[in-house]
Parts: structure tokens; C-alpha cells; sequence
């Protein structure tokens, strides 16, 4: 049963990343992203991550896809052009010389790769609520709010009109 | 079916949700596309850290994927403000009309 939700999962994930970055309207390809990042959840959470799965829903699929839907209607774009701009060819090529690389090495990792028996694992929320406000984690969590404040006035900066 | 192949195939499915990603940062031209395009390489490597935590049994992989995802949501609010400022200027997303800093 997990097995079968486990593949179904990935194939709708490479099915609808194939469609992101595959085809012309934005608006499209946000959808597709949204079915994406869904079926990742179900990863996630078949991995044994009930907390980064609901996290996957809540701010990707959610919020960030929501803030993307957005912009794309409050700018109201259209499709691509269809013509290839300039130098596309030499990025086309720099693009599939990196991706053959990435399968190189990730390949030669995973050949070499002994899957031994998962150990037991506890990735409960609780779990994870006590390794991020412990001392080691607690810190960098204060600090990612800071980061979110830079970012929340730089956003209202940047897309304000005049200041 | 074990979660030890699981772990594998996790891995695997990262590395093709990252090549796809490369792939449409290189090849789309609207900015916003590009901007879809590294949120799909951020999940890749999200799957490979879920992924390598569930084969170590420890958390220190999904607490980075909290902070990936928090850096996101910060890298996804400032792109789209600097996509719509660009878009003020010059009335439109084709990123080869955006080449004023070109030497």
C-alpha cells in the first residue's frame, strides 16, 4: 500500500515538474508547481516527516504558491514568446552539461550506496520542537526572524511605488 | 517494499526534481518561470535532506529543511517585489529585457 502511494506520488511529482518547466503559460505552470510540491508532502510524509510534510502544505503549497498566483495575476502575464531569445542555444547546452554532471556524480553515490536497514526514527513534532528551541538550534531560530523582517520591508521597499 | 529502498528511490526522485529544475532556470525566459523553476531545485534538495535523515535516524536533516523552507518563504517575498518593480520599468518579464548592469 505505501509502496503504491510512494510511486504514484513521485510520478505525479516528475509528471508535474515536467509541466512547470515544460510548457509557456506561468499561470499553468504555477498550478502544476502546486501539484508538485502536494505530492512531495506525501513523500515527506511516507518518509516518516509528519511535521515537514504539513509544513510542505502549509507554507510552500500554501503561502508561497499563493504569494506566486498572485503577482502572476496582479501583473496579468502572458505567454512566453515563442521565438528563442539570444544565445539560447549556448544556455540550452551550459543547461545539459550541468544536469549530466549532476546525474554523474549522483549516480556514482548512489552505485556505490550500501542501503542498510532504516534505524528507528522519531521525527514526531514534539521531537522536532525540542531540537529546534534547544540551545544548539535555539539562536538560528531567533535569527530566521529577523531574516523575515528584513525580507517583509524589503518586499513593501521594493515593490512600493515611492517611498 | 522497505523503507531502506524507499531512502534510495527518495533520493533519486530529488535528483531528477533538481535536474528539471536547472533545466527551467537555463531554458524558460519569463523571470517569474525562473523563479518557479529554483523553488523546484529547493524541494529536490528538501527530498534528499528528508531523505538522508530518515537513512541516518537522526533529525539534524529535517531541522535544515525548516530553515530551507523559512529562507524560501524570504527568497520567494523579495524576488516577486523585485519581479514587480522590474516590471514597473520596463513592461515586461522576458529576462532578456533586463540587461541594464551588462558591461
Amino acid at each position: 500500500m505505501d509502496a503504491i502511494l510512494f510511486y504514484a506520488a513521485a510520478a505525479l511529482a516528475v509528471g508535474s515538474a515536467l509541466v512547470v518547466i515544460g510548457q509557456k503559460n506561468p499561470l499553468h505552470s504555477a498550478f502544476a508547481l502546486i501539484v508538485t510540491l502536494g505530492s512531495l508532502a506525501v513523500i515527506f510524509g511516507l518518509l516518516g516527516s509528519p511535521f515537514i510534510a504539513a509544513l510542505q502544505v502549509i507554507v510552500y503549497a500554501g503561502a508561497i504558491m499563493v504569494l506566486f498566483l498572485f503577482v502572476l495575476m496582479l501583473l496579468n502575464v502572458k505567454r512566453e514568446a515563442d521565438a528563442p531569445g539570444r544565445g539560447a542555444r549556448t544556455l540550452g547546452a551550459v543547461a545539459v552539461v550541468l544536469v549530466a554532471l549532476l546525474f554523474a556524480q549522483a549516480g556514482a553515490v548512489l552505485v556505490r550506496a550500501e542501503p542498510g536497514p532504516a534505524p528507528a526514527f522519531d521525527a514526531s513534532t514534539r521531537r522536532m520542537a525540542e531540537i529546534l528551541f534547544s540551545p544548539q538550534f535555539l539562536y538560528v531560530f531567533e535569527a530566521t526572524s529577523i531574516l523575515i523582517l528584513a525580507a517583509l520591508v524589503g518586499a513593501i521597499a521594493l515593490a512600493k511605488k515611492e517611498l | 517494499m522497505d523503507q531502506a529502498s524507499f531512502v534510495q528511490h527518495a533520493v533519486l526522485l530529488s535528483l531528477v526534481l533538481f535536474a528539471l529544475g536547472t533545466l527551467g532556470v537555463f531554458l524558460r525566459k519569463n523571470v517569474i518561470t525562473v523563479l518557479m523553476s529554483i523553488e523546484l531545485m529547493l524541494n529536490g534538495a528538501n527530498l534528499a535532506f528528508v531523505a538522508f535523515s530518515r537513512a541516518a535516524g537522526t533529525l539534524d536533516g529535517q531541522v535544515l529543511v525548516f530553515f530551507v523552507m523559512v529562507v524560501a518563504a524570504a527568497e520567494a517575498a523579495v524576488g516577486l517585489a523585485i519581479v514587480i518593480a522590474l516590471h514597473r520599468h520596463k513592461d515586461t518579464l522576458d529576462v532578456d529585457a533586463f540587461n541594464v548592469m551588462k558591461g
